[in-house]
């Protein structure tokens, strides 16, 4: 089997005696796309963080293309996010540009493009993610939908090999939420990229992934394709995935 | 008893010792990316933080000199000092007044200012978003902002000098009955390039102050409206008391 693209192994996060990430190991290949499901406040998207630099680990190894990222400088890492693209929760996007600004920030900082070359391109994201003709707006006078939306454009602006989705869906009606999955789908297909998707909406997860990993106090309690999760035994994973309450005595 | 005092007297410090630790390394990180400045976006800042301040800094120097003179001039009249009004107004304008309450007026406009920003951008990942996206918020947000306001204070308070000796002239002429000639002599005689020289000194240092408070309080607003709050608050009420700090040690480096 290929060489992992990410591969993560003892992974512990710890703000003092609080242990969010005990020990966690997974690997990411190239191509496809994880989901990292769990219940809110399981350590999802300390995982993205870990993963993307934003938050040093207290422990363990994060390997990154080959490389292990453990006392990674941030010159080191600004060279590893160039190829990494993030959609954030609440889209994050700077309410101080406008929507094309947005999507051509990278472009403008990390390449030599010109600005005739800047914009076609940002107009193509932006029809690519259904939002042509939105240049102009600013953050402010978009919905939360138009807004993941363009999150997503400017994540892919630099054409990145990884891509991390943290949430994506989350508190978006059922409509957008599916015009979502479609776009992360969409983007894996055409575009090849490696994907994890940090979430706990199962529909979307079952509709985007190639293979989950289950969060569970701390810990990967189950890993597989999503056939195999969908039938697991772990009841851990059937009561997550089925939106029902765990006993007492599986609880344990 | 004991033991409890000194551990939360032992906590107090090792914060204070950490905190000005922290607000050191966002100064020498500043300083280092200092070449990378976008010029732009320091132009914008410039006027954003500077020129736009520009009203509400002259208003308030414009009354502290009239202020100023008014308590000064009919004394010194009485004792047969009127020809030392202008100068003493001019000295004590440019070597404290001026850059201290530019500086107090600033850190209060735009050191919140600059803390609710980038403390509204904490909290909304938009700073996660600026890292993950290989740009630094150091040479992004703090770099223009510090430029901006410690090249600016000097413009300000040149400005403001202008207008707190109208200021004190005005009132001098009409409620003391100097004269004009009297009262400009007066300036000339008494006060010197330097004064003003060493205000716009002060006036750099205590810009730079504001900028990397601001900075620093927004970069590490706790979550929330409230952590946005408070973080402008904390801002504001710390440049303002490192400007009083800083300018005794700086009048003493600077005049004595």
């Amino acid at each position: 089997m290929a060489e992992p693209l990410i591969k993560v192994r003892k992974l512990k996060i710890a703000f003092g005696d609080k242990v969010v990430l005990n020990e966690i190991d997974f690997d990411i290949y190239e191509g496809e796309t994880l989901a990292v499901i769990g219940p809110s406040g399981t350590g999802k998207s300390t995982v993205m963080k870990v993963l993307t630099g934003l938050l040093p680990p207290t422990s363990g190894s994060v390997v990154i293309g080959g490389h292990e990222t453990n006392g990674y400088t941030e010159d080191e890492w600004d060279r590893l996010r160039t190829h990494m693209g993030v959609v954030f929760q609440y889209s994050a996007l700077f309410d101080f540009l406008s929507v094309g600004e947005n999507v051509a920030f990278g472009l403008r900082r990390h390449t030599q493009l010109s600005d005739d070359e800047i914009t076609k391109k940002v107009s193509e994201l932006l029809e690519l993610v259904g939002l042509p003709g939105t240049e102009k707006m600013l953050p402010s006078e978009l919905s939360g939908g138009m807004k993941k939306r363009v999150g997503l454009a400017r994540a892919l602006a630099m054409q990145p090999k990884i891509v991390f989705y943290d949430e994506p869906t989350s508190g978006l009606d059922p409509v957008m939420t599916m015009t979502i999955s479609r776009l992360i789908r969409k983007t894996q297909q055409k575009l090849g990229v490696t994907s994890l998707l940090v979430t706990h909406d199962m529909e979307s997860v079952f509709y985007t992934a190639d293979r989950i990993a289950m969060l569970h106090e701390g810990k990967i309690v189950a890993t597989g394709t999503v056939e195999e999760i969908k039938n697991s035994s772990n009841p851990v994973v059937q009561a997550f995935i089925n939106g029902q309450e765990l006993k007492k005595e599986e609880k344990r | 008893m004991l033991k409890d005092i000194c551990a939360s007297l032992g906590k107090r410090i090792l914060f204070y010792c950490d905190y000005t630790g922290r607000m050191t390394l966002l100064f020498l990180a500043t300083v280092k990316k200092l070449k990378e400045a976008d010029g732009k976006e320091t132009l914008r800042q410039m006027a954003l933080l500077g020129a736009d301040s520009l009203p509400i800094v002259l208003m308030t120097i414009l009354c502290t000199g009239m202020v100023f003179s008014v308590q000064t001039a009919k004394e010194f009249v009485r004792f047969g000092a009127a020809s030392s009004v202008g100068g003493i107004v001019a000295i004590a304008m440019a070597r404290e007044l001026v850059p201290v309450l530019t500086g107090v007026v600033v850190a209060g406009r735009i050191g919140a200012a600059i803390a609710a920003e980038i403390g509204t951008m904490k909290v909304t990942e938009q700073i996660d978003a600026l890292k993950v996206m290989a740009a630094n918020p150091v040479s992004y947000l703090v770099v223009p902002r510090f430029i901006a306001i410690v090249l600016m204070m000097p413009v300000l308070i040149i400005f403001a000098n202008m207008i707190g000796n109208i200021g004190g002239w005005l009132v001098a002429h009409y409620y003391a009955g100097i004269s004009t000639f009297t009262y400009e002599n007066s300036i000339k005689t008494l006060a010197e390039t330097y004064d003003m020289v060493g205000g716009m000194i002060k006036g750099s240092v205590f810009g730079a102050i504001i900028a990397i408070v601001g900075c620093h309080k927004g970069l590490n607003a706790p979550n929330g409206a409230e952590g946005v709050g408070l973080a402008t608050t904390e801002s504001v009420v710390l440049s303002i008391i490192l400007i009083f700090i800083t300018n005794y040690f700086l009048s003493v480096i600077l005049y004595v």
